[in-house]
């Protein structure tokens, strides 16, 4: 019978010949995530009730510091120490302490953890970021996180699958933030409910590991079980000296079944913002530059590795940030500020008068480091937008690119990048 | 721990895309293990409800919500924080699917009903059959259906979520018959 990419994968790992949509199925992990907010109840979970005493695997689980890390206050440091000594008492081998790993999302691609062909959960909702890379993840609960550190398996429903096909090649500043917004635009935040979102078509072949990477993040905001895309030349790049394991790419059947397949001519989405209060209240551009903003920030597992921070420093290179706004700058991991530094990025956006902190979720699940008060108006290169999400619930946040974060920085209104940068971007 | 299997509470209504942000907002992570506590801050997040709502609540309500209920993020608290302010169960017209999975984990009582979901109004008077099913209408006098789950996930909940079948499945590995 001919499969999808995620009907492969779900059916390899739990021993099937084949699956079909509907399936509920017990599948084996290839690799499992948890952090700081969720370590701490699966900890427990797995050992005080379910009573196991070690993970079926420590060389196939990363632990991370990232949401509330460094520390934001004392209920966060002791969160904190629960993960670490979780790590230690295990023998986790993807460790990933503050100061040495980042986001997650970020640092599971860069260290080469998640691999084509495999079958991945994490304990954060934006786990869903590593099918860029061909495998299927998804996001758990910490219940869900127990029984896979107790078992290395877990119970799934094999999704359907929808197929977003873009054509043609993406305009001038036009990133891969703005296809998903568009498209979750187009559907709506329910629109791929519980379903796989398979991305093909010319247009992501132009688009580096990064693009797509922040394409996939944004599945859970179109409400879908995962995103996925195929094993290119570019991923096989990406791969080759940061792999870990050895790898089985899969492909999607020509004749495999779709839901329902959309086709998205690239070329014509325009730079395209989500409005408040949710990631589906899209506009273009045009339709809301000028609006005044108290802040921006260039932060998250969505949007701040390096390549976004290089279209934010082109952008905003010898240029200020304009009085009445801050801009604050959150790496999305340690590798990125490292390369941040060598490359001389961090000095454009200090000397611009930005912010720049230390790798954190932060200020995009209102934990520090940007928390946004009542009424204020925020320009965020972040992922979701619904009341309350970076602050008070009566704060506005528009969710965009890094290039018109930068440039919107610069003027304190939404402002469409070619008004700021010196040069176009290039590809 | 099972739950019994009807639900008498009064309905809280809430609309589509209720988001976990809503639901519990992410500065009371920080009382993850604490349920008592996130029960406090319950729905906290929905616009309007800034001054706190689980003070309100008595022990058996039934929250209501509409299409997509507790999209957004992965945390489990979200159903704990609600099962924490005394909530019985929760009705909607469609779930977010990692609220579904942690609800069916945790043995926490759901019904997906559009017909229930689009009828009651807040404050009618419930009773919730989950062996049967069915949502009676006091208030109303109207009766509605669940959507039926698959039989794995009617069991999870049966058993009383996701801990007592890993536990049976440990022991079995242990006791070497593989």
């Amino acid at each position: 019978m001919a499969m999808t990419m995620t009907e492969k994968i779900l059916a390899r790992a739990s021993g099937r010949e084949e699956v079909r949509p509907g399936d509920l199925v017990m599948a084996k992990v290839d690799f499992a995530m948890g952090h700081d907010l969720t370590i701490p109840p699966a900890g427990r979970i797995m050992r005080d009730q379910m009573g196991a005493q070690k993970v079926w695997d420590p060389e196939r689980v990363a632990v991370v510091q990232d949401h509330f890390q460094p520390a934001k206050d004392a209920a966060s440091a002791t969160l904190g120490r629960m993960t670490r000594e979780f790590a230690r008492d295990m023998g986790i081998k993807w460790y990933f302490e503050v100061g040495q790993g980042g986001i997650c999302h970020t640092v599971l691609p860069e260290r080469g953890l998640v691999l084509p062909g495999e079958l991945v959960v994490g304990a954060d909702s934006h786990s869903c970021t590593y099918g860029a890379l061909n495998n299927f993840a998804t996001g758990i609960g910490s219940t869900d996180l127990a029984c896979v550190l107790a078992l290395g398996e877990l119970w799934f429903r094999v999704p359907e699958s929808l197929r977003f096909v873009y054509h043609n090649r993406l305009g001038e500043w036009v990133e891969g933030k703005d296809l998903i917004l568009h498209v979750i635009g187009t559907i709506g935040v329910d629109g791929a409910r519980s379903r796989a979102m398979e991305h093909t078509g010319e247009a992501l072949r132009h688009l580096d590991m990064e693009a797509r990477l922040t394409m996939t993040n944004m599945a859970i905001e179109a409400g879908a079980k995962n995103g996925i895309m195929a094993c290119d030349g570019v991923t096989e790049e990406y791969l080759r000296d940061r792999a870990q394991r050895p790898y089985q790419a899969v492909e999607s059947d020509p004749d495999a079944t779709y839901e329902r397949t959309f086709e998205i001519d690239a070329e014509q989405v325009p730079i395209t913002l989500a409005r408040p209060m949710s990631p589906d209240n899209m506009a273009s551009i045009d339709e809301v530059a000028g609006t005044r903003l108290d802040q921006v920030f260039i932060g998250s597992c969505t949007n701040s590795r390096i390549t976004d921070l290089r279209r934010a420093a082109k952008v905003i290179e010898g240029r200020k940030v304009a009085p009445g706004v801050r801009l604050i700058i959150t790496p999305s991991s340690h590798e990125v500020a490292r390369q941040a530094e060598r490359e001389g990025l961090i000095r454009t956006f200090l000397d611009a008068g930005a912010a720049w902190t230390t790798a954190t979720c932060g200020a995009c699940l209102g934990g520090h480091m940007g928390v946004l008060g009542e009424g204020e108006v925020c320009l965020s290169t972040t992922n979701r937008n619904f009341p309350g999400r970076m602050g008070d619930p009566k704060a506005l946040v528009y969710l965009a690119n890094p290039a018109v974060a930068a440039a919107s920085a610069v003027t304190g209104v939404i402002t469409h990048p070619r008004e700021v940068a010196r040069e176009p971007l290039g590809v | 721990m099972t739950t019994s299997t009807v639900l008498r509470g009064r309905a809280w209504t809430f609309g589509d895309n209720v988001d976990t942000d809503q639901i519990i907002p992410a500065k009371y992570a920080i009382y993850s293990l604490d349920e008592k506590k996130l029960g406090e801050h319950a729905m906290e997040g929905v616009p309007g409800n800034e001054g706190g709502w689980s003070g309100q609540v008595a022990a058996g309500d039934i929250v209501v919500g509409g299409s997509n209920f507790g999209c957004g993020s992965s945390r489990e608290i979200a159903p704990i924080a609600i099962r924490g302010a005394g909530i019985s169960c929760v009705i909607a017209d469609s779930f977010a699917r990692i609220f579904f999975r942690n609800a069916i984990n945790l043995g926490y009582p759901i019904l997906q009903s559009p017909q229930a979901a689009e009828a009651i109004e807040a404050g009618d008077e419930l009773e919730v059959d989950l062996q049967e099913g069915v949502i009676r209408n006091f208030t109303k006098g109207d009766e509605y259906r669940a959507e039926p789950f698959p039989e794995f996930m009617t069991e999870l909940m049966r058993m009383g979520g996701l801990v007592p079948w890993v536990r049976q499945r440990l022991e079995e590995r242990e006791g070497g018959g593989d």
